[in-house]
């Protein structure tokens, strides 16, 4: 399943993509969740009751605000939390 | 004369954005003799809904407005239903909660979320051909592709704000002192189609309404212009995450024909027809994970 968290407003479209087919059987152990500095990921029990990973609620609708400090303008060559899912299921649309 | 006859009476307030609140049961069946009955209860931020499920088909359901309590709106909800039917919630084997008061329903055995949930109910509406959904919601807009079971691929959800939502078309209702029901119809009513309202923003755009009024705009070049800048709002959505047909809307603006014919026209593909209540889908949806979660049990 491909996950979108996030929003659309006036400035632009801020979505974090989770593929959680690969989250299922992890070969980066779980590596989201120590990579990003905000610490917006985390593993819940779905409703197929599969563990994969998700975008904190409370983080969802700041998205914009809350990746900034990765972003490229930040001095980054790649986003951490994409870095570290090697099986690259998380995307970001900005 | 005293102070009470010389009181001005002032006209009755009606509630223009008042919905048609149904309870509904299958008169034709006897869900005594049934070997499983499960429930599906839907809290949304403004609709509730209750589903029964007799041996995994839709048997009755109610839907009606959530109040400020949820755990008392999923107790109405279901009181209303099994008050129609004779039943008691000692006779309902399983109950999933869903939507946004989910973990405050306060007899569900489990809680889904209404992304799953509309999946599922969609497909069971619209049948396993369904591979697009739009649950256009109270406050939040959900774009959903799915499989033929009605399992989910692939979701977005917008819920930053209730722009393009129902809570949105309930206050320009409001605004327009037209009942609810009616902005669909008279949405076509106009002799050119208006742009769009610039935002869809509930606040905003309820000022650029007042705005266009004043400008000279008939109330129903104001509703056609809101219901397309509401379709094209929910489009970008879908567009995110891939059209493909079938494609099935769910959620009480599926009931507004000037949203829906719009969006149908800005995506070229037709929605399909629902014989069901399209505001039950997700507690339509929840029933039959309850079914599945039961059958499980008892195997």
């Amino acid at each position: 399943m491909i996950a979108n968290y996030g929003y659309k407003d006036g400035s632009g479209e801020y979505y974090i993509s989770i593929d959680t087919d690969q989250c299922i059987s992890c070969s980066a152990a779980r590596a989201c969740l120590t990579a990003c500095p905000q610490q917006m990921f985390e593993i819940i029990s779905d409703d197929y009751d599969d563990e994969v990973a998700r975008i904190r609620q409370a983080n969802c609708r700041t998205l914009a605000y809350d990746c900034a400090e990765c972003k490229p303008a930040a001095g980054y060559g790649r986003l951490p939390c994409v870095a570290a899912c090697t099986p690259g299921a998380i995307r970001h649309a900005w | 004369m005293n102070a009470e006859t010389l009181a001005p009476t002032l006209p009755e307030k009606k509630e223009f954005w008042r919905w048609q609140e149904n309870v509904w049961v299958d008169d034709s069946r006897d869900w005594k003799s049934a070997g499983i009955v499960t429930c599906g209860i839907d809290v949304g931020s403004v609709s509730s809904q209750a589903v029964l499920m007799v041996d995994g088909q839709l048997y009755g359901f109610n839907s009606m407005r959530t109040g400020n309590n949820s755990p008392d709106s999923a107790t109405h909800a279901l009181a209303g239903v099994m008050e129609k039917c004779g039943m008691k919630l000692e006779d309902i084997h399983y109950v999933v909660g869903t939507g946004y008061g989910r973990v405050n329903v306060p007899f569900a055995h489990r809680a889904l979320t209404e992304i799953a949930c509309h999946a599922r109910g969609a497909n069971y509406m619209g049948g396993s051909g369904v591979r697009t959904i739009l649950d256009m919601g109270g406050q939040d807009c959900k774009a959903i592709r799915c499989d033929e079971r009605g399992k989910v691929t692939r979701f977005l959800m917008n819920d930053k704000c209730a722009a393009g939502t129902g809570r949105g078309m309930e206050v320009i209702a409001d605004l327009m002192q037209i009942p609810i029901a009616e902005l669909g119809p008279r949405s076509f009513d106009v002799d050119v189609e208006p742009a769009a309202v610039s935002s869809v923003c509930v606040v905003f755009a309820k000022s650029e309404a007042l705005g266009l009024l004043k400008a000279g705009y008939t109330k129903n070049k104001v509703i056609a212009a809101y219901c397309q800048a509401m379709a094209e709002r929910v489009v970008s959505l879908l567009e995110r995450v891939g059209v493909e047909e079938d494609f099935f809307i769910t959620g009480g603006i599926a009931k507004n024909p000037g949203i829906v014919r719009r969006i149908e026209k800005l995506l070229g593909i037709k929605a399909m027809e629902s014989q069901v209540d399209s505001q039950i889908a997700g507690a339509l949806g929840a029933a039959l994970f309850a079914y599945t979660l039961m059958s499980k049990k008892a195997a």
